[in-house]
């Protein structure tokens, strides 16, 4: 599907950019399944073109703000719980909606990424093109590893990020497949 | 008779989640509970059987905002149970990591999470709309901490550079050099942000605190010191487990941490500040002055006028210490682990964090024990509610919830470190 309207244009110097995307996976791996933002991080990693820069972080929402402030796509991967079925996946696009802030309450910051999000848009300083991933959860104890219906979520989130990353090139014309 | 209950679901604007419970009978307090769901028995649990090396990069995991003080504790009483002192220049290199954390926190606290209370906005994204300069000033101070901390700890959040006995990589005069360029920016900025929190209205709201906090001979404490209070503790850090209990009460997972026989005590900025002044920097000392403060204070309102100070010392120390700076020929002292116990306490942004860990001779971990700030000063924030909910008990239910969890934020609680998820209720029935 090309994308014209949310995803905007992107700029002849961000083409230019060795990272055009950036990835930020957000969690705490010691916290079951508040650790699916990083996992995904993690196995986008392993195989990103030279175009995509992944990082990883707690969630604090100013060092959110600081380093998505010179990329012009950013895709930010985190585990919500708004009482959703768990494994049910979010897509928010930034620049289209608000997002709740109780929505990410247990990445456990107080200035977390809702706040973040809603501080850059009061300030101007949000990214050309931000997209937001919520994995539901359903154990935030203390404790390593995925609930079953979220590692399954987190292959899914894994496969569309993928196949975005593979679908923009770094090239001047502007032609986009969704997130 | 009328009874009131006041509910908060949410504690807004505090790290983690908090529970505040309060009960009002004919204006009259008749229960509080300041609650904390779950203690981080996880963490002392998940490091039985690790090596001593892997305590660092563990227990920075417990909190997103303070990883150094973790980092911090858990070398130093590494080296405590192995015999071992970091001094010279590595040494230096821990304060200047530790001036980066300070400030990145200090700064998230003072303009994101306690100047909303005080100027009467929800939160700093409606302060932002009508103050966009004094946010974008708290952006760029806390950015100047960040980058401290990303370039000694290798990056910004849960960094991995420090290791038993130093860092796995030190640097360069070069590579220091454009972090003091900001941090000269930084210091401007945190005096601005000194001279500007003072200006805020503050409820007069004092009590008989007993403060406790590290002193070190010849620095404001960061990594060293002996405990200290203002009425006459002064200990050795090995003898903490002698002098602190955890209690564990009925309505919070958190064990609350009392002094043995003496009940309450208060710890972090205004601990620090007021059995320490004495040892801030010159400049430090007289910006505190020019806006009124004494070398005590005891509102813990004005915490937010302290912090900003400890943002300004932390600042000009950052600076100091690079000015001094050489590479150290190696970046971390050998380490030959055997059978023992060890203690540290170093000064997180909110307080004195204790960590002790007994180790066997192979170097691995049998048991751990790790104190944060916050649950120490739990049992304060109870007694501050005790005392400042009757002042203001004829407001309306919803004025009176901002004021409590306004008398909760003055002590920055990381409820992250504490526990993880906590929920705050205010019930008025």
């Amino acid at each position: 599907m090309v994308r014209c309207t949310a995803i905007k244009m992107i700029t002849e110097q961000s083409v230019q950019n060795k990272h055009l995307i950036l990835i930020i996976g957000i969690g705490n791996p010691y916290r079951g399944d508040d650790g699916v933002g990083l996992r995904i991080a993690q196995d986008i990693k392993k195989k990103s073109p030279d175009h995509v820069n992944v990082i990883e972080q707690s969630g604090e929402g100013i060092s959110l703000m600081d380093s998505w402030k010179d990329s012009d796509i950013v895709i930010l991967i985190d585990a919500v719980h708004s009482g959703a079925q768990p494994g049910t996946i979010h897509r928010f696009d930034v620049h289209t909606q608000t997002i709740p802030t109780k929505f990410f309450h247990y990445s456990t910051h107080a200035f977390g990424i809702a706040e973040a999000i809603e501080l850059a848009r009061a300030l101007k300083q949000l990214p050309q093109n931000l997209i937001v991933y919520g994995i539901e959860g359903k154990c935030f104890e203390a404790g390593t590893g995925l609930s079953p219906a979220v590692e399954k979520a987190a292959q899914e989130v894994l496969t569309r990020v993928r196949h975005y990353i593979q679908n923009v090139l770094p090239r001047k014309d502007t032609e986009y497949h969704e997130i | 008779m009328k009874s009131r209950t006041i509910k908060v679901d949410y504690l807004a604007r505090v790290e983690g989640e908090g529970a505040l419970y309060v009960k009002i009978k004919d204006n009259t307090v008749v229960d509080i509970k300041f609650k904390i769901f779950e203690p981080p028995r996880f963490f002392e649990a998940f490091l039985r059987g690790r090596t001593y090396n892997e305590a660092p990069d563990i227990t920075a995991r417990i909190c997103g905002i303070c990883p150094i003080a973790y980092q911090m504790s858990s070398v130093h009483a590494m080296e405590d149970a192995f015999g071992v002192a970091v001094d010279g220049q590595l040494r230096a290199l821990r304060r200047l990591i530790y001036c980066g954390e300070w400030i990145e926190s200090h700064v998230l606290h003072v303009y994101m999470l306690h100047a909303p209370d005080f100027l009467g906005y929800p939160d700093a994204i409606q302060m932002a709309k009508d103050h966009p300069d004094i946010v974008q000033r708290g952006l760029q101070l806390k950015k100047a901490g960040n980058d401290l901390v990303a370039l000694l700890g290798g990056r910004e959040i849960h960094p991995i550079n420090v290791r038993v006995g130093g860092f796995y990589k030190v640097p360069t005069r070069q590579e220091l050099a454009p972090v003091a360029e900001k941090l000269k920016w930084a210091r401007d900025a945190a005096l601005e942000t000194v001279r500007w929190t003072a200006t805020l209205h503050f409820p007069d709201f004092e009590q008989d605190y007993e403060f406790v906090a590290l002193r070190h001979p010849e620095e404001y404490p960061f990594n060293e010191g002996r405990l200290v209070s203002n009425k006459g503790l002064d200990i050795s850090v090995h003898d903490y487990d002698n002098h602190f209990i955890e209690e564990h009460v009925q309505h919070s997972n958190a064990l609350h941490s009392v002094q043995k026989g003496r009940g309450s005590y208060f710890v972090g900025p205004l601990a620090r500040y007021n059995l320490n002044f004495d040892k801030l920097s010159p400049l430090a000392q007289e910006t505190a002055r020019s806006v009124g403060l004494s070398n005590v204070c005891r509102n813990p309102f004005q915490s937010i006028i302290i912090r900003s100070v400890e943002v300004l010392y932390a600042c000009d120390e950052a600076l100091r210490i690079i000015e001094q700076y050489e590479k150290p020929d190696k970046p971390a002292l050998e380490i030959k682990p055997h059978a023992a116990v060890g203690y540290g306490c170093t000064e997180a942004p909110r307080g004195i964090l204790y960590h002790r860990y007994r180790i066997d001779d192979e170097g691995v971990i049998l048991d751990a024990q790790i104190v944060p700030p916050t649950s120490q000063n739990q049992k304060t924030i109870e007694n501050d509610l005790w005392q400042f909910i009757p002042q203001h008990i004829k407001l309306p239910n919803d004025q009176l919830t901002l004021q409590c969890e306004q008398a909760i934020r003055n002590y920055d609680p990381c409820i992250s470190c504490a526990t993880h998820f906590l929920k705050l209720t205010i019930d008025r029935v």
